[in-house]
């Protein structure tokens, strides 16, 4: 009886929790829905008496949204490819290859992923106005203001997460698989790239799943290593078109819900794999 | 295989991390080059690229308005990280593990807000904390002129109506590393402490908690390491001035406002490396040292 009420009062606590979570959100989208001339009569927490899409509609065509999203997939997809490539080699060698320096190399890595980055943007951003690129890299011919020099800090950040991750996971394939390959005349690269690499797949997937969201939601790199506002990535091209917006909020609410679907999307299908990667790296230390 | 990671995190990470030291003994404006000689005082324009050894501190300490409240707020938010967030996460997470109905659907919606850029969620609660639109004042009958609450513009109130926005994000994140760390838990274990007569209570603490001693260690250091980090959130309400102030918007303010103190900014960020290196040694000694000793 009393362990039936308890589970009672925790049912309806946790029902007041998930309608207070999701309050702010569903504002936000019915405000997206509403046009501004009736909001700015009526308030935000008014009945509705039209429900447009043209808030999306404006929000789209107003801005370069388009040019933005392409930004972030220019800068994602390739940053997430080689942080999960250069991560997986590194933590081959620090958990197969038995050289001296593995433990330092791996608090290395670990570490430099905890770092606030406020903590190195000064001297980084020094740095990138001093490291000259040839022009198909960098039209800027700078690190700063290009795309190249966003890819190269987000994958050099996120490596250390990547290579904690992977190299617990690697740790659990058994050495006798290795010793059975090299019995078999298999190489250090077929032993990584033949038999490590698919064997990490889960660890990889849900790595991938989660250094997507974090890039694409990346907003601190963005804004201090790029100068030109066409060159943004869509998330922190957001923070611009808030200033053009100023005057029509309800067009901020539609450009943030469209800066949120990809996002979303990976929230309603590849949950699991997001939360497998948050967890992976805590779980088996 | 080793050369390119390798290479890129020292250059991009610990190079930048350990010439801020460096720079943080010097007052530069980034123009001109940087000179091994004395800062000279009182002359007709401020000296610039000399060095000037602990006077960035010693500035930023005693000169500089927005250091001390930086510090206290990045105090009140681990604070509020610690004693609001972090408990209500794990809470969530107990109480989803004990398997109520609709669990699922829990996990789920309390997770939304950890899958949302910081940007974007600062954007969504501007609705909700609008002074003369928003939810909160029309409820509480706060959205005429005469008595409006401004909630992100007010000083005194602006600090906790973003803090309210954190740990939204943040209890979720704890809720699903915890959610991992229960599922780890024997379950003999709580079995044998309910038959001895403990109750929920005493089994959680006594039982539960100690035996998810690695991931408690990974949440102390997500909470500190989080709070020290906060910058999206603040930079996008309001750049982080007016009551928002935080080390994190400090430095970024001092290289990418109009005045660029190189200097200057590397010092603050050389206090948020020292402070930020206490939970980081802490994590690598749990996570490295007391594993190989095992």
């Amino acid at each position: 009886m009393k362990r039936a009420s308890w589970r009672a009062a925790g049912t309806v606590f946790m029902i007041a929790a998930c309608v207070a979570w999701l309050v702010p959100v569903l504002f936000a989208l019915y405000v997206s829905f509403r046009p501004y001339a009736e909001t700015s009569q009526y308030g935000y927490v008014s009945l509705p008496h039209h429900l447009t899409f043209q808030n999306y509609v404006n929000a789209w065509t107003q801005s370069d949204m388009l040019r933005f999203f392409g930004n972030s997939v220019l800068i994602t997809v390739p940053a997430v490819i080689l942080t999960l490539l250069l991560a997986s080699m590194v933590a081959f060698v620090v958990t197969r290859v038995s050289i001296k320096v593995n433990l330092a190399l791996l608090l290395m890595f670990t570490a430099g992923n905890l770092l606030p980055p406020q903590v190195i943007i000064t001297p980084l951003y020094r740095l990138y106005l001093l490291i000259p690129l040839p022009g198909f890299l960098s039209s800027s011919g700078y690190l700063y203001d290009s795309y190249t020099g966003l890819i190269v800090i987000n994958v050099a950040f996120q490596l250390g997460f990547c290579v904690f991750v992977l190299s617990n996971y690697m740790r659990t394939i058994p050495d006798e698989m290795y010793e059975a390959a090299e019995v078999d005349g298999a190489g250090l690269w077929a032993r990584y790239w033949r038999m490590t690499m698919p064997l990490c797949r889960p660890a990889l997937a849900a790595l991938a799943t989660l250094l997507t969201t974090w890039i694409y939601n990346d907003f601190f790199w963005a804004i201090t290593l790029i100068s030109t506002g066409g060159k943004r990535p869509v998330t922190s091209a957001l923070a611009n078109l808030q200033g053009q917006f100023v005057s029509n909020q309800n067009l901020i609410a539609a450009a943030a819900m469209i800066v949120a679907v990809p996002t979303l999307v990976v929230y309603l299908l590849l949950q699991r794999q997001f939360i497998a990667g948050l967890t992976l790296g805590s779980t088996k230390g | 295989m080793l050369a390119i990671p390798v290479l890129a995190d020292l250059a991009f990470i610990w190079g930048p991390a350990v010439v801020s030291i460096a720079l943080s003994l010097f007052k530069w404006s980034g123009i001109g080059g940087l000179h091994a000689r004395s800062c000279i005082t009182g002359g007709l324009f401020p000296d610039n690229g000399c060095f000037t050894g602990l006077g960035n501190y010693n500035e930023a300490a005693t000169n500089y308005p927005p250091f001390w409240p930086a510090v206290e707020h990045n105090l009140i938010w681990l604070a509020v990280f610690v004693f609001v967030a972090t408990p209500l996460g794990m809470f969530f997470a107990v109480l989803i593990d004990t398997g109520l109905r609709g669990n699922r659907v829990y996990q789920t919606v309390l997770f939304l807000p950890v899958m949302l850029s910081l940007a974007l969620i600062g954007i969504i609660w501007e609705f909700f904390y609008s002074p003369n639109y928003g939810l909160i004042n029309t409820v509480i009958g706060h959205n005429t002129n005469a008595n409006l609450i401004d909630w992100l513009g007010d000083p005194s109130l602006n600090l906790w109506a973003v803090l309210v926005e954190a740990s939204w994000r943040q209890a979720g994140y704890v809720m699903v590393l915890y959610l991992a760390g229960l599922k780890a838990v024997d379950a003999n274990l709580k079995e044998a402490a309910r038959i001895d007569g403990a109750n929920a209570w005493q089994t959680f603490w006594r039982v539960t908690f100690p035996s998810m001693m690695p991931m408690n260690i990974v949440v102390a250091v997500v909470t500190v390491i989080e709070s020290l980090r906060a910058f999206d959130l603040v930079y996008i309400t309001n750049k982080g001035t007016n009551g928002l102030e935080l080390l994190s918007a400090l430095v970024t303010n001092n290289i990418v406002g109009e005045t660029s103190r190189i200097g200057f900014g590397s010092a603050i960020g050389v206090v948020l490396l020292v402070i930020s290196l206490v939970p980081i040694s802490a994590f690598l000694y749990q996570m490295f040292v007391r594993r190989e000793a095992r």
